[in-house]
């Protein structure tokens, strides 16, 4: 494991832990209840799982979604713009850097994948699906889908979200023994679709990001704009496909070095023997290039190995 | 080998000051007050509980 991979990884698990950092619960028997839950989650990580300490923004916007008549009603306008507007500087800030750096799913999918089994790819088009989440069931459903009440209902935690199901409808069923008669169908469903995930995470490298989640969606807008981003040199690319191999998310990066699925977790960066591929920061080059092989003309190089004159 | 100079991307800053100005105007309306309060209850539905 190189040392950029080591960092990240400790990034993930300190940013993971600080998430989920109240724990209190098993005395308590309740959720955290202080002023953090003000703070966003970059990542996806539901607010209702007992030890979290801030709030999950996709969770919240359909709340505030589904309650807007209501708010309307009572004088309140909760348009869900301090949430869009925290997701908004983060994306324009890092956007996907988040899933690889500070999603605590994205992780746990991550450590998933490293248990020895076949592996398989993730067809192109399933990248896509995300996208359609993001619309219907986190806006058009809960601003749309109301009850006699004019209120509407948060679809995607209550149907799909596997990180919810992971981190509080299995802790708080185990916490709350007279809960678990009021589990139901609903309840099943959700967990048909947790285990589908972790399967698919053994098989698969970071099934749901890649496929499924809203939050991932609307990162991935921000992929050609971003301020902290991984640029490729096309001068020192040689297109030797090294890239391809080694990234999680299925991204090949000489060919679409702005795809929506990266996630900067710089695998290609270290796996490039040409140093063809570097962080940057709003244009500008982060770090020197650190090129493993000396170059003299990359594309001549190749090519001649190929039998190319 | 040409080396091209870097230059300074505009967009990500006008877009964060943009989406900066969006979170002023949730704050203005009261709105942090509201998701707080939503993120301190459980949700059992919204869990798939209930």
């Amino acid at each position: 494991m190189g040392a950029m991979s080591a960092v990240r990884k400790w990034v993930q698990t300190i940013l993971a832990l600080a998430a989920n950092g109240s724990w209190t619960f098993p005395w308590t028997k309740m959720i955290y209840q202080g002023p953090l839950k003000v703070i966003c989650s970059p990542g996806l990580n539901c607010y209702s799982c007992p030890a979290s300490t801030t709030y999950c923004p996709i969770g919240a916007l359909q709340q505030l979604l589904g309650g807007i008549r209501m708010a309307l009603f009572n004088g309140q306008y909760f348009f869900g713009l301090y949430i869009v507007g925290t997701l908004g500087v983060i994306g324009a800030f890092v956007g996907r850097m988040v899933c690889g750096w500070a999603c605590p799913f994205g992780l746990i999918q991550e450590l998933l994948h490293k248990i020895p089994s076949a592996k398989f790819g993730i067809p192109r088009w399933m990248r896509y699906i995300k996208f359609a989440v993001l619309l219907i069931m986190v806006i058009i459903l809960p601003l749309f889908a109301v009850d006699k009440m004019g209120i509407g209902s948060p679809w995607f935690c209550k149907h799909l979200c596997p990180a919810g199901t992971l981190e509080a409808g299995i802790p708080l069923l185990l916490m709350h023994p007279n809960l678990r008669a009021t589990a139901g169908w609903l309840f099943l469903n959700k967990l048909m679709f947790l285990v589908i995930f972790l399967v698919w995470s053994i098989l698969a490298s970071r099934p749901f990001c890649r496929t499924t989640c809203p939050l991932g969606a609307f990162y991935a807008m921000f992929s050609k704009v971003k301020m902290i981003k991984l640029r490729l040199d096309p001068e020192l690319c040689t297109n030797c496909r090294a890239c391809h191999k080694v990234c999680p998310m299925g991204v090949h990066f000489n060919e679409s070095p702005e795809d929506t699925e990266c996630i900067s977790c710089m695998a290609c960066s270290r796996a490039c023997n040409f140093g063809a591929i570097h962080l940057e920061f709003g244009g500008l080059r982060l770090g020197e290039s650190t090129i493993k092989q000396p170059v003299v003309n990359n594309k001549n190089i190749l090519n001649s190995s190929r039998g190319i004159s | 080998m040409t080396v091209k100079k870097d230059t300074i991307r505009h967009t990500p800053f006008i877009l964060a000051l943009f989406f900066l100005i969006m979170v002023g105007v949730g704050i203005y309306f009261k709105e942090p007050s509201r998701v707080m309060h939503q993120a301190w209850q459980i949700c059992l539905s919204c869990i798939g509980i209930g």
